[in-house]
């Protein structure tokens, strides 16, 4: 195409109606307690992948809760398991059964 | 004789605090504008955190109110005028009674949403109050939107003429809120496949109590929390709404479409509550409610002596501190009539 000098940005806004939330319902599911995140950010600032890489586990979760694509695999993979975002929750959400349960149904899913 | 006492305004405040005054062997009259008493309750089916039937509460205030008290309904009060520490008030039939002390509980007034004209009420079919919900419940009806249909998706707007400089009311009305939790968990009691979202700026669930609904909402009950403050809701062609939001925690905006959407009325000083303060030249907080002696210990004493409040006349508050209030001024009252040397502190 030519170059006219102009680009087309794309739409940030999330666009609820239209998103897929199959993830989100499947964790639901199976660890109910992922209701109860308030995004403080805790897990984040505990998380030992998250001091050396982009990992951040809310950031992510809530994306997931919107049915935001994110590039979930990759993302999960930073994780080791270690647990201590768990530790920390003052919500006492499992987190790491959460990650645990995410990379299941990816796999399932692929 | 028996000092005597007048009570304006036979909502929560004003009943139990006639109960206890009455209690304590004083001539209580109480006036109320409307046909019943019990204030907005009345319009209230389920009550926070627990909900528990309004009407429960009602049966106990009343129980409350024996066959001393004068109760004058459908009164307004047209003048006050004060005399050798005693005050003289006239009502709308200009018939004139006299007390010893004065009680203000003239309370609150929702908020008229129309003010936050983006959100659409009055003017799109499926932009309705808390307290619009509230009546739905209590009217046993099934829960439908205006065109008669079953909503699948409710949101509820915080916030709404409270904490926005934009209308005037700066301060936070403390109960929408936990009622917002409340009626988005009963949504999903009545109509388990109805989705629920709140859209608030953040949640006060300062309580006993209420950071268990909260909990209970978000686990039990499913409803989504998303903070962000609506810029604005738009009527698409079958009568739901597009509400748009700047997801706060995602750092994004975000639309979505929903079927009915509830805005969480506050609070502001009543008409009668107004009125009174004019009549009586009482004085105003910068918030437009009666202004208290001291904030933190002379909570029920005005400017005036004499002239005492309770309740929603002063701040927004719960039922819960409400009733609090009306027995602490109750208490007030009678040190002031009986001239206990406590007292004194007020000077």
């Amino acid at each position: 195409m030519a170059d006219f000098g102009y680009i087309i940005q794309e739409d940030r806004q999330i666009n609820y109606d239209a998103n897929d939330r199959t993830l989100f319902y499947f964790l639901k599911r199976v660890e109910p307690s992922i209701s109860l995140c308030i995004g403080c950010g805790t897990c984040s600032a505990t998380c030992t992948a998250g001091q050396f890489t982009q990992f951040d586990l809310h950031k992510i979760m809530l994306y997931v809760r919107r049915g935001e694509k994110v590039h979930i695999a990759n993302e999960i993979k930073k994780c080791m398991l270690c647990g201590k975002c768990s530790l920390a929750c003052p919500k006492g959400i499992n987190t790491r059964n959460i990650i645990f349960q995410t990379r299941k149904f990816l796999h399932s899913n692929k | 004789m028996n000092k005597s006492v007048i009570v304006i305004g036979g909502g929560i405040a004003g009943m139990e605090a006639s109960a206890y005054l009455s209690a304590m062997g004083f001539n209580v009259t109480l006036f109320e504008k409307d046909e019943k008493l019990g204030g907005h309750l009345l319009n209230w089916e389920r009550l926070f955190p627990t909900k528990r039937l309004g009407s429960e509460v009602l049966t106990f205030l009343k129980k409350g109110m024996d066959e001393k008290i004068n109760v004058h309904t459908k009164t307004n009060i047209t003048k006050i005028n004060a005399e050798n520490g005693k005050y003289f008030v006239t009502n709308h039939n200009d018939e004139i009674f006299e007390a010893d002390a004065l009680l203000i509980t003239t309370g609150y007034d929702l908020f008229d949403a129309r003010r936050k004209e983006e959100y659409g009420y009055g003017i799109y079919d499926n932009v309705i109050t808390s307290a619009e919900l509230e009546t739905m419940f209590l009217s046993g009806k099934p829960i439908v939107n205006k065109q008669g249909k079953v909503p699948k998706r409710i949101g509820f707007v915080h916030c709404v003429g409270s904490r926005d400089r934009k209308v005037g009311n700066v301060y936070c009305s403390k109960v929408c809120c936990v009622t917002a939790v409340k009626q988005a968990t009963e949504i999903r009691e009545h109509l388990p496949d109805c989705e629920t979202y709140c859209f608030y700026m953040d949640l006060r669930m300062y309580g006993a109590k209420f950071e268990e609904l909260y909990n209970e909402a978000q686990e039990k009950y499913g409803v989504t929390f998303i903070r962000g403050r609506l810029s604005e809701a738009n009527e698409t062609i079958d009568g739901s709404l597009l509400v748009k939001v700047e997801d706060t925690l995602v750092g994004r905006p975000l639309k979505m479409t929903v079927d009915l959407l509830v805005l969480m009325v506050g609070f502001e000083p009543s008409k009668g509550t107004k009125d009174i303060a004019k009549i009586l030249n009482l004085n105003t907080n910068s918030n437009g409610f009666i202004e208290v002696a001291d904030e933190h210990t002379l909570t029920n004493v005005t400017n005036l002596k004499g002239v005492f409040v309770a309740g929603t006349t002063t701040s927004p508050r719960t039922i819960t501190n409400t009733i609090n209030d009306a027995r602490a001024a109750a208490a007030e009252i009678a040190c002031y009539l009986n001239l206990y040397t406590i007292q004194s502190r007020n000077n």
